[in-house]
């Protein structure tokens, strides 16, 4: 295996998924550490995790479990203390708020990520269109994000953080600010994009559920610090729902984990 | 990867989507090109016609003297006579004046967007620099220019430079604050997905930073022309410059004569 340290913005080698050995994210012993000495607080205390090449992997935690510096260590936004964080491939992330740039259209938005991850003028406009097919959002291309809904614009977002041709998305709570209907059919969403990409994704929320519906694997990370507690696959055969009853009771029992984590914080 | 991206499968799911995107999208009433000119344009009219009416309605009630307060039509009519004044060297003063002065103006404007844009820039962007000259600039913004015209004398003596030094430094620091203030407002989450999607150095400028502190530095632009434009009077008020007709010139000639036609 060839794991390469991940240099951020720089197109890594990259492979089609099934050629990969070992995983496609690695961390290893992380520790991320924030204040001053003396009253230091650990946002990371020596972390491992693995993701398999084309996993879905969902990590849930209460507040203060260091999701975003942990996502941050994994988009290359910033280096961990001690310990080692792997990545194969390029990555791009996905936030709570879509963050397209305003000045920009629908179409600008995906144009400009080309760009930036380096593809040539002529192709850029073919992929554009590509991408806004493949999220649906065809004939969007010439509105301005604030003329979008926020589902949509969530779409233009996953259209985007695509375009950067990274094998491992990120993302950080992406449906956390939209209403239940909407939610619900993004979920539909993202697991057809992440089944017809095959890429790698890392999917975190505060929403056990939507972590179960959609996830390979649920991680359950501690808070202050932040470490993973706890692990469980998701065995329930796909297309799921929202409201299946396998889905439900691995919920209540992942939710039970996660409340012991909390309570520990209470005593 | 390479992402092989085919047409999704039409299903229900798709309709779905495509049913929930229709109705999420506000429907705006729609309006005609002229319709959305004349909302913008007869505000615009109407102020000015109030504006000469009063200026007309004063005079008619005559609380001043007409030759301390003349009416708008004798001040335009006066304006249109002097428009086509001049000496057989220089026929048409008045438009060579306005020439004049304008070009002066957008000299000192270009260098001073150039200037103040750099400096706004490297000041927002930078810690150490802003703890350093960050409210200096503030300082300098608030210096009248009148003050700077002796040094500006001294150094460049009656010349073109000494004006252009002064619009500078009169405009410059008004750019800057925008500049700063701009980038200062840029929300967080735009500068992190600029950096995810791979914005650095100065593609981070040129796609990122500048565009989203455009609001900022137009706010700076319209400030720094409006400094542009003090600087530049003072300056041409005090360095006259021979064979040379101003705006500022005029206004100092004019002022002399005991009638407010000039």
């Amino acid at each position: 295996m060839s794991a390469l340290r991940l240099s951020p913005g720089r197109p890594v080698a990259t492979a089609p998924a099934e050629s990969l050995a070992g995983p496609a994210i690695s961390v290893e012993g992380v520790t991320k550490v924030y204040g001053p000495r003396g009253s230091h607080t650990f946002a990371l205390d020596r972390i491992s995790l693995e993701v398999a090449p084309g996993e879905f992997c969902c990590l849930v935690g209460a507040s203060g479990c260091g999701k975003t510096t942990l996502l941050n260590l994994l988009a290359g936004l910033d280096t961990p203390a001690t310990g080692t964080v792997s990545v194969q491939g390029r990555t791009s992330l996905m936030f709570q708020e879509s963050a397209l740039f305003p000045w920009l259209s629908v179409r600008g938005n995906i144009n400009l990520a080309l760009r930036l991850a380096g593809v040539p003028r002529a192709e850029r406009h073919d992929r554009a269109s590509e991408l806004l097919r493949m999220v649906r959002l065809k004939g969007m291309g010439g509105k301005r994000p604030h003329e979008l809904s926020g589902g949509m614009r969530q779409r233009v977002a996953l259209a985007r953080a695509l375009a950067q041709k990274a094998s491992v998305l990120l993302m950080d709570e992406p449906f956390g600010a939209l209403d239940a209907i909407t939610r619900d059919l993004l979920h539909d969403e993202i697991e057809r994009v992440w089944q017809e990409t095959g890429i790698t994704v890392v999917f975190v929320t505060h929403n056990v559920r939507e972590g179960v519906r959609l996830g390979d694997r649920v991680l359950v990370l501690s808070s202050r610090p932040g470490r993973v507690v706890d692990e469980f696959r998701v065995d329930i055969p796909r297309p799921r729902r929202l409201d299946d009853s396998e889905v439900s009771s691995l919920s209540g029992l992942i939710t039970d984990r996660l409340r012991q984590e909390v309570r520990r914080h209470g005593a | 990867m390479a992402l092989e991206i085919q047409d999704p499968p039409r299903t229900d799911h798709e309709a779905e989507i495509a049913g929930l995107d229709a109705l999420d999208i506000p429907i705006a009433p729609a309006k005609g090109r002229f319709s959305k000119t004349w909302e913008g344009l007869w505000p615009k009219l109407a102020a000015i016609a109030l504006f000469f009416g009063g200026w007309q309605l004063i005079t008619w009630l005559e609380l001043k003297p007409s030759w301390v307060l003349p009416g708008p039509i004798a001040v335009l009519g006066e304006f249109w006579k002097l428009a086509w004044e001049g000496t057989p060297q220089t026929p048409h003063i008045l438009l060579h004046a306005t020439a004049n002065t304008l070009q002066r103006a957008a000299i000192g404007y270009a260098i001073s967007v150039v200037v103040g844009v750099v400096i706004g820039l490297a000041v927002a962007r930078s810690r150490v620099l802003r703890a350093a000259v960050g409210s200096m600039i503030t300082g300098l913004q608030t210096m009248p220019t009148i003050a700077w015209l002796p040094l500006a004398v001294l150094l460049f003596q009656l010349s073109e430079t000494a004006i252009t030094f002064v619009v500078i430094l009169g405009a410059a620091p008004a750019i800057a604050n925008g500049v700063i203030s701009g980038v200062d407002h840029i929300p967080p989450v735009l500068l992190r997905a600029g950096r995810v999607l791979g914005a650095r150095g100065l593609s981070n400028y040129r796609f990122v930073v500048l565009p989203a502190a455009f609001p900022g530095l137009v706010a700076g632009l319209k400030q720094g022309w409006a400094f542009c434009w003090r600087s530049l009077m003072a300056g041409e008020l005090i360095v006259i410059i021979a064979a040379k007709p101003s705006l500022g010139v005029g206004l100092q000639y004019a002022g002399s004569l005991p009638t407010p036609k000039g």
